[in-house]
């Protein structure tokens, strides 16, 4: 490739040709800032509308201010980032943008952590030269997503998730001048649009535009309750991520501290959502098999490949684009659902406490959790088996609001039985991960011997698609798997396509997995952090003394005294679910706007 | 963003796919496929734009987003004969504004409405490239040049 000599603030810079000057800037230690580009260079996703103007510099022989995320290095080019120039246009773009925002930051859920802000502390922005007009836009609630876009900066990341990365197609920027917005079709709320509730608009927002329903209250209000006794289940993409809210370096495991945490907030039994996760793998697991022998045993009606169906953000976007396939994905429950469906029956019988008293709450990296435990069919007689999903990140809020000191925390164990829970569980936090925890138990199951290996490596990494195939003792397997949705709709075409010879996909809708999903500490651009919590993800499990789901004692214990078997009457009415189609919601019109 | 609910006949729904077919589908003629729209139905109520969006594979709301963009698209239904007023530089500098203030007061309504009648409705547009004619009124797609207020009324009694 050619390379491209330049200098940015007299020092001499080498690149590659095509290289923005922004990136340029970084490898010689020089940080321009940045508002509206995104780049999470491990996922392939950037964000480069050039329309901030927050990181423009000055290029000797041009008139006007170039913006650096946008113009690419030319042969001899001299570049300034700091002339009293730049930093007057910086200024002065940063006060028009806050002179039509909300200066309420003391109290704004992203304060601490809105990207906004901190730049412009870092510009030194004391005072607000320009005083008019404020955009005033209703606020929009979804089950999930909280919309304020009067604190909407239109750096059109969001909308840069949701079509390009997603494919959702839920938000656009609309209307124009000082009415743009971002918003879904006919500015109608976000429940009646198409979204999944990945969350992924959330973590990316540089203001507090998006956030999530915050939960919090409800759960100090039940630990409150003596009535009530309270249940929490953690997922495992959580304990590789929620140290960061603290201050610890990402990809920390925090699995012993999360638990003490828990346990000082008062929750009765500190479960883990890992325990369904192995739940899941042994109906998912029977599933597959059941299906996979009956196609080889001649039954070419039998509906392949298996779709997992963990991921609540996924399986909107099924039932929304694709409601004609409904009967592909797995018709397992999620691991939160099963968690609940068990610990509102099973466990509460148990422990004697009606499951009206029994309050099931969940910790997890998600949003479409949130709009998942909220779901018609995963409630009996109007109690849900999930009363509340937190995020990881309102989970440190409540633990900092407690007056938890975090890090000095010593290590505790879940409880059991349902906190008993092994490798195969940890891995559903990343991508790949629920679909070696599948091989690892159908292996053996099928073949009846051991599995010699039981690290898949070539199941494990980054690509957005990728596929391999597993050799079940002279039959091969072939698994595909995807993260993002975008990705997810290039495999379903290829099956609708009849172009695809996969057994078996995985699918996450976000980058990375749970571990990069929508309610996780903010990444703040830096796939790095997505990537160290992979690793830990896989430390975690090699750390287990147990690693495969069909060997978790207690999952045994729950089939001997509850379920039976896997794929059971009580499995099907407990573990189970079925699909709707939600693509025909038709548009309800507002009648008129002021 | 307001807009009417309709129901659209069978017949206007083929028209439209054909209006789509016509640009085989392409994404990229969203803009041409909402021009013929709006001329078919004179706006772009909510119930056109999911059927285009369907049709080009677009997501709805980039249809209303680019709808909501130009100033052109509308999804309030127009009178039988909308009136555009050029309010471009050269219009402006040459009295449009008089002129149309003369259609406001000769039809009783404001811009962006519609006659009671269904009629007449009245909009303004920024420039059609004929600065030459100066000020531009144009009346569904017929032209009139170097209008003044006076000019005003023997142009809509040729509606009348």
């Amino acid at each position: 490739m050619d390379k491209i000599n330049l200098t940015i603030d007299n020092k001499p810079v080498q690149v590659d040709s095509g290289t923005s000057i922004l990136k340029a800037a970084e490898q010689v230690g020089i940080k321009i800032p940045t508002l509206c580009y995104l780049h999470l260079e491990d996922l392939n996703i950037e964000n480069k509308p050039g329309g901030c103007r927050i990181c423009v510099v000055e290029v000797q022989g041009r008139r006007n201010l170039a913006p650096s995320c946008a113009t690419v290095c030319m042969e001899g080019m001299v570049v300034r980032t700091n002339t009293v120039r730049v930093m007057n246009a910086r200024r002065t773009v940063m006060e028009l943008i806050l002179s039509d925002h909300p200066s309420d930051c003391l109290v704004c859920a992203k304060s601490g952590k809105c990207d906004l802000q901190k730049t412009a502390q870092d510009l030194g922005i004391r005072e607000v030269h320009y005083k008019g007009e404020q955009s005033h836009y209703k606020e929009d609630r979804s089950p999930s997503i909280i919309r304020d876009m009067d604190k909407c900066i239109l750096c059109r990341r969001c909308e840069m998730m949701c079509n390009e990365f997603q494919t959702v197609g839920a938000l656009s920027g609309v209307n124009r001048g000082f009415d743009a917005v971002v918003a879904p079709a006919f500015e109608q709320d976000l429940v009646k649009s198409t979204c999944t509730f990945c969350g992924q608009c959330v973590a990316v927002c540089p203001t507090g535009a998006l956030t999530e329903v915050d939960h919090t209250d409800n759960i100090i209000r039940a630990l409150a309750n003596p009535k009530k006794t309270v249940i929490v289940q953690t997922a495992p993409a959580v304990r590789a991520a929620l140290g960061e809210e603290f201050g610890m370096e990402p990809g920390t495991l925090v699995t012993g501290k999360l638990v003490t945490a828990l346990k000082q907030l008062g929750f009765d039994y500190v479960f883990d959502t890992d325990f369904a996760a192995d739940l899941t793998i042994m109906e998912e697991g029977t599933e597959l098999l059941t299906r996979l022998t009956s196609y080889l045993n001649g039954n070419k009606e039998v509906p392949l490949p298996i779709l997992t169906s963990c991921c609540p953000a996924w399986v909107n976007f099924f039932e929304e684009y694709y409601p004609e396939m409904e009967d592909i994905p797995s018709t397992a429950r999620s691991p939160q659902q099963m968690f609940g469906a068990i610990a509102k029956t099973y466990f509460a019988n148990k422990i004697g406490v009606d499951r009206k008293e029994l309050v099931v709450t969940s910790i997890m990296p998600c949003l479409a959790k949130k709009f998942e435990c909220q779901r018609e069919e995963f409630k009996t007689d109007g109690n849900p088996d999930v009363d509340f999903s937190l995020s990881t990140r309102e989970l440190a809020a409540l633990i900092k609001q407690s007056n938890i000191d975090f890090l000095s925390l010593p290590d505790s164990d879940f409880d059991a039985p349902m906190g008993e829970s092994t490798g195969a569980a940890v891995i559903f936090g990343t991508t790949g991960g629920v679909i070696e925890a599948a091989v690892r138990t159908a292996y053996e199951v099928y073949t009846g011997k051991p599995l010699q290996k039981i690290d898949f490596e070539e199941l494990r990494g980054m690509e957005g698609i990728r596929h391999a195939t597993i050799d079940f003792n002279g039959l091969p397997i072939n698994i595909g798997i995807a993260h993002g949705l975008g990705n997810a709709r290039k495999l379903l075409d290829s099956i609708k396509a009849g172009t695809c010879n996969f057994h078996a996909i995985e699918i996450m809708a976000c980058p990375g997995g749970c571990i990069g999903g929508g309610g996780q500490p903010l990444h703040h651009g830096q796939s790095s952090v997505i990537m160290a919590r992979q690793r830990a993800i896989y430390q975690e499990d090699a750390n287990k003394p147990i690693r495969k789901s069909h060997e978790n004692p207690y999952i045994t214990k729950l089939y001997e005294e509850f379920l039976g078997k896997p794929l059971s009457e009580k499995s099907h009415h407990l573990l189970h679910t079925h699909y709707f189609n939600r693509s025909k919601v038709k548009v309800v019109i507002p009648k008129s706007k002021s | 963003m307001s807009s009417i609910q309709i129901e659209l006949h069978e017949n206007q729904v083929k028209e439209l796919v054909e209006v789509c077919r016509s640009f085989n589908n392409d994404p990229i003629e969203l803009i041409n496929v909402l021009h013929k729209a709006q001329g078919i139905f004179g706006y772009l109520p909510a119930e056109v734009q999911e059927i285009v969006s369907r049709e080009l594979n677009v997501p709805v709301a980039k249809v209303y987003g680019v709808v909501t963009f130009y100033s052109f698209f509308t999804m309030l239904p127009k009178g039988q004969n909308p009136i555009s007023i050029c309010l471009g530089t050269a219009c402006y500098v040459r009295g449009a504004e008089k002129v149309l203030d003369e259609f406001k007061k000769k039809l009783k309504i404001a811009v962006g409405e519609t006659t009671p009648d269904g009629k007449f409705s009245l909009n303004c547009l920024r420039c059609v490239g004929a600065c030459g004619l100066a000020p531009v009124v144009m009346v569904g797609d017929r032209t009139f040049g170097r209008v003044s207020p006076d000019g005003v009324q023997q142009i809509l009694d040729e509606y009348v």
